[in-house]
């Protein structure tokens, strides 16, 4: 027993002093799945949402392989774009953030860790965008086309649920924006989201990605998400197509260098390497419409414009929309989840 | 013993529990009532929350009562009978201490979801909670009962049968008592690590508000939705929830054990 | 007696048919999965420096709070039992307290205190690093090591130990070599369940990490992250080796438990 004790307590002191060396350093493993994010003189924090993690993965590299990134180690964080932005409010250390819809920078903004001059650039402080399409199984079966063929009879729809996921807003944005003429007749908007929510939308994930994930494993007839997710999701493997309706909503992904970087130089040449031509294309490689006008038409067979495409700005931003619709006790959405018995806030 | 030595051995266990159980608790609850009583109180009993600490409240009820029995059965079985292969059993009631949430919540999803090998497609429904509430509670009241039936005082059993008291009577008026206490405390804990189960309902529990959202799911949406005061309050009602039912548990075994003397 | 046989093989019937379909079966599922389309893809998987990395973190945090909670598990445990006060059945309830919080809830609590605006401002990085990750193993596996000892030490009893202060013995003496001894098989079953337990915590870890890749990346997260990233049988391969060190840390329990209750 003494000596098991004396054993225990020497692996401890072991332990101890190994997390005190390695956790700080990146010398563990090589780090990322695909990328090596490798050692540097200067080390860049990136916070990131889940789904551009396979453009980061290419992103990286590439940047490295630039003079300005050339010595620059990265350490790289993805996950849901709310818990990420929560996360950096919390303190997690980032240089640059990114995120899938614009509150989420917001949030930081008031928190006094991103400038409020993030988006007084040319791009917009964007740096990808995408619309709201709907996936559905492989040959399309069920014959989906329009937002109108999700309330045939029978046809199971999944959408994640807005009040836990922020990037599901832009589904229901989409579909009342599509229904109500863009903003202007909120009465058949509203009337359509009862009817797909209350008759049609039998569960609501917590997130795009594990509603994507519901549906691969073979759950619901028609997913709302993004183009870029079905994109994503075919270059993986997975059996579905995909159909942009005519009125659908313009998705756009912010990007920012945070105030208090202490590598501000090389962050921002990391962001203007994303929104470099090289880098523009790594994202439309991978479904997400460039924000580069020219890298943009160079891919145009690729994403078609719809005829009623809109954005948040059209139905009033986003400040207007989630005091609207996203209320948790006097929104209307949370209204219609309520007379589903779906998940609202308050 | 030694009064100072156990007064240092009580600080040093005080000063470890305050530090890492009782801060933490302290700032949940202080962050609860950031917004004030009114708060707190329309934080709780809105309809959403509520519902959910009733779904949380009554599913964690039933599995607690129907470990109460199985885990006595299993308890009885594991202790009394011989059969092949009963080490091996016996080993297998602490897996559900040993296997990550997360690895039960895919496995409950691969078994009872849309490809369910075994035709069963229960996920997005009650059945699911409970079946995952079920499997991550198996071990305690089967621990919780073990020893007390190992050590059972045969005699008595012995005596009343040959007092001609049938299998039933026996197990109900000489076995049964012995074990109350034993089987309240594991159901007890039961209860109290069904509240908070987390990881492996999410996947399968289908999480539709006032049909099957659990409190635990509640919470994280709360913190999704930026009202960490609202997550913070329900947390708090599970936690006094699970605090009483911890302590009564606790006190009906004292009282018990005081009147068996 | 073919009536008691008939219940008591009845009985066996009912119980193992419960535990087959509860726990079995589930089990069962996921190693087929994973080893579906053969060993070579499962071992790649678990090999790529993201696993490997994650694999040792896992490893680096159970090696910091098991030895942790062992030694104050038996320290409360020694209180709860052999000490002096009042409100022990509160101590009692507080030790349990971790069973019922669900992991959102924990790591909310520790974001409080630690993050930034929190209670609680330290010289080094807590929160979104491993101490944070540590704290948050530490306060869901808190319970096993006082659970298992109390009893053991209640049963074991204080004769030997006011024996040996009679005679002269020094508390430290007393302690080492006449209680320390008495109970250790209960200390060892309850490490082996603490560090199970440490190695599969998922959800409180998971929000105190910051998901910072190679870094704050356990086993557990990183199953999440293959998961959504539509690599399932990486997924099913990290799960499988943290079912394989489930199943270690079963077998040794199974090794210690006849020991335990034997002492």
């Amino acid at each position: 027993m003494r000596t098991r004790t004396l054993i225990a307590a020497v692996l401890a002191l072991a332990a101890l002093v190994t997390a005190g060396c390695g956790g700080a350093s990146d010398t563990h493993g090589g780090g990322a799945t695909a990328a090596s994010s490798g050692e540097g003189s200067t080390k860049l924090s990136l916070v990131a949402y889940s789904t551009p993690q396979v453009v980061y993965d290419q992103l990286i590299p590439g940047f490295r392989e630039t003079a300005e990134g050339k010595g620059v180690s990265f350490s790289e964080s993805f996950g849901a774009s709310g818990d990420q932005s929560r996360a950096v409010e919390a303190g997690l250390a980032a240089d640059v953030v990114t995120f899938s819809l614009e509150p989420d920078m917001a949030r930081l903004v008031k928190a006094g860790l991103v400038a409020p001059t993030w988006a007084d650039n040319a791009n917009k402080g964007l740096v990808s965008k995408s619309v709201v399409a709907l996936i559905v199984r492989k040959g399309n079966p069920k014959n989906i086309h329009t937002w109108d063929d999700l309330l045939k009879p029978g046809v199971s729809v999944l959408t994640p649920n807005p009040f836990t996921s922020g990037a599901a807003k832009w589904n229901i944005l989409a579909a009342y924006g599509a229904k109500s003429g863009g903003g202007g007749n909120p009465q058949a908007g509203l009337a359509y989201l009862r009817e797909l929510i209350t008759k049609h939308v039998k569960v609501q994930d917590k997130s795009g990605r594990e509603a994507l994930q519901n549906f691969a494993s073979g759950n619901g007839d028609v997913l709302i998400s993004y183009e870029n997710e079905a994109i994503t999701a075919q270059k993986k493997g997975q059996a579905v197509d995909y159909v942009i309706p005519d009125h659908t909503i313009l998705i756009e992904n912010p990007i920012a260098v945070v105030a208090k970087s202490t590598h501000v130089n090389q962050a921002e040449a990391f962001v203007k390497y994303a929104l470099s031509p090289a880098g523009q294309q790594k994202f439309a490689d991978w479904g997400y419409r460039p924000v580069d006008q020219a890298v943009f038409e160079k891919n145009a067979a690729r994403f078609p414009t719809p005829s009623g495409l809109f954005t948040i700005r059209d139905l009033g931003g986003w400040s207007k929309v989630n005091d609207t619709f996203f209320d948790p006790g006097k929104g209307s959405v949370a209204k219609i989840e309520e007379e589903a018995g779906v998940s609202t806030a308050k | 013993m030694v009064d100072g030595a156990s007064a240092l051995g009580l600080g040093v266990a005080t000063l470890w529990l305050s530090v890492i159980v009782l801060i933490p608790l302290a700032a949940l609850v202080a962050r609860s009532f950031d917004g004030g009583l009114d708060t707190f109180w329309s934080a709780v009993t809105s309809r959403q929350a509520f519902s959910a600490l009733k779904l949380t409240l009554w599913t964690s009820l039933v599995v607690a009562a129907v470990n109460a029995v199985a885990g006595t059965l299993t308890a009885w079985v594991l202790v009394r009978d011989q059969f092949r292969g009963k080490a091996f059993i016996n080993a297998l009631i602490d897996l559900p201490f040993a296997l990550p949430t997360i690895v039960v919540g895919v496995v409950l999803l691969a078994l009872y979801g849309p490809t369910s090998p075994v035709g069963i497609h229960a996920v997005a429904t009650t059945w699911a909670i409970l079946l995952a509430l079920l499997f991550v509670t198996l071990p305690f009241v089967v621990r919780s009962v073990q020893p007390v039936v190992h050590e059972l005082d045969r005699e008595m059993e012995e005596a009343a049968a040959s007092l001609g008291a049938g299998s039933l009577t026996i197990a109900r008026r000489v076995i049964l008592p012995n074990l109350v206490p034993a089987i309240l405390s594991g159901a007890a804990m039961s209860f109290a690590r069904a509240v908070g189960e987390f990881g492996s309902v999410i996947l399968v529990a289908g999480n539709i508000p006032f049909h099957t959202q659990l409190a635990s799911v509640y919470i994280f949406g709360q913190v999704e939705s930026d009202d960490p005061i609202g997550a913070a309050a329900v947390a708090v009602v599970l936690l006094v929830l699970s605090l009483v039912v911890l302590l009564a548990i606790a006190a009906l075994g004292r009282w018990g054990a005081r009147h068996e003397r | 007696m073919s009536v008691e046989r008939r219940v008591r093989v009845g009985l066996r019937t009912v119980v193992l048919a419960y535990l087959g379909i509860l726990l079995l079966v589930p089990v069962g599922l996921v190693f087929y999965r994973t080893f579906e389309h053969g060993l070579v893809p499962v071992w790649q998987s678990i090999t790529t420096p993201a696993a490997v990395h994650a694999f040792w973190l896992t490893i680096e945090i159970a090696l910091i709070a098991v030895p942790l909670n062992t030694i104050f598990g038996v320290i409360t445990a020694l209180a709860l039992v052999r000490g002096r006060f009042r409100g022990k059945t509160v101590v009692d309830a507080v030790v349990s307290l971790p069973f019922a919080l669900s992991p959102v809830v924990i790591g909310l609590a520790l974001l409080l205190v630690f993050g930034r605006g929190g209670w609680l401002s330290l010289p080094f990085q807590v929160i979104f690093a491993v101490p944070g990750m540590v704290l948050a193993t530490v306060f869901v596996s808190l319970p096993f090591v006082v659970r298992e000892v109390v009893p053991v030490l209640r049963e074991v009893g204080d004769e030997q130990e006011q024996a040996a202060a009679t005679l002269g013995a020094s508390r430290w003496q007393v302690f080492w070599r006449i209680t320390l001894p008495a109970i250790r098989w209960g200390v060892a079953y309850g490490v082996v369940l603490t560090t199970a337990r440490a190695i599969g915590e998922f959800g409180a870890v998971s929000v105190v990490s910051g998901r910072i890749a190679g870094q704050t990346q356990t086993l557990t997260l990183l199953v999440e992250q293959r998961f959504q990233n539509f690599d399932l049988a990486g997924a099913y391969a990290a799960s499988a080796l943290l079912g394989v060190i489930a199943i270690a840390t079963l077998l040794a329990m199974t090794l210690l438990k006849p020991r335990k209750d034997e002492a």
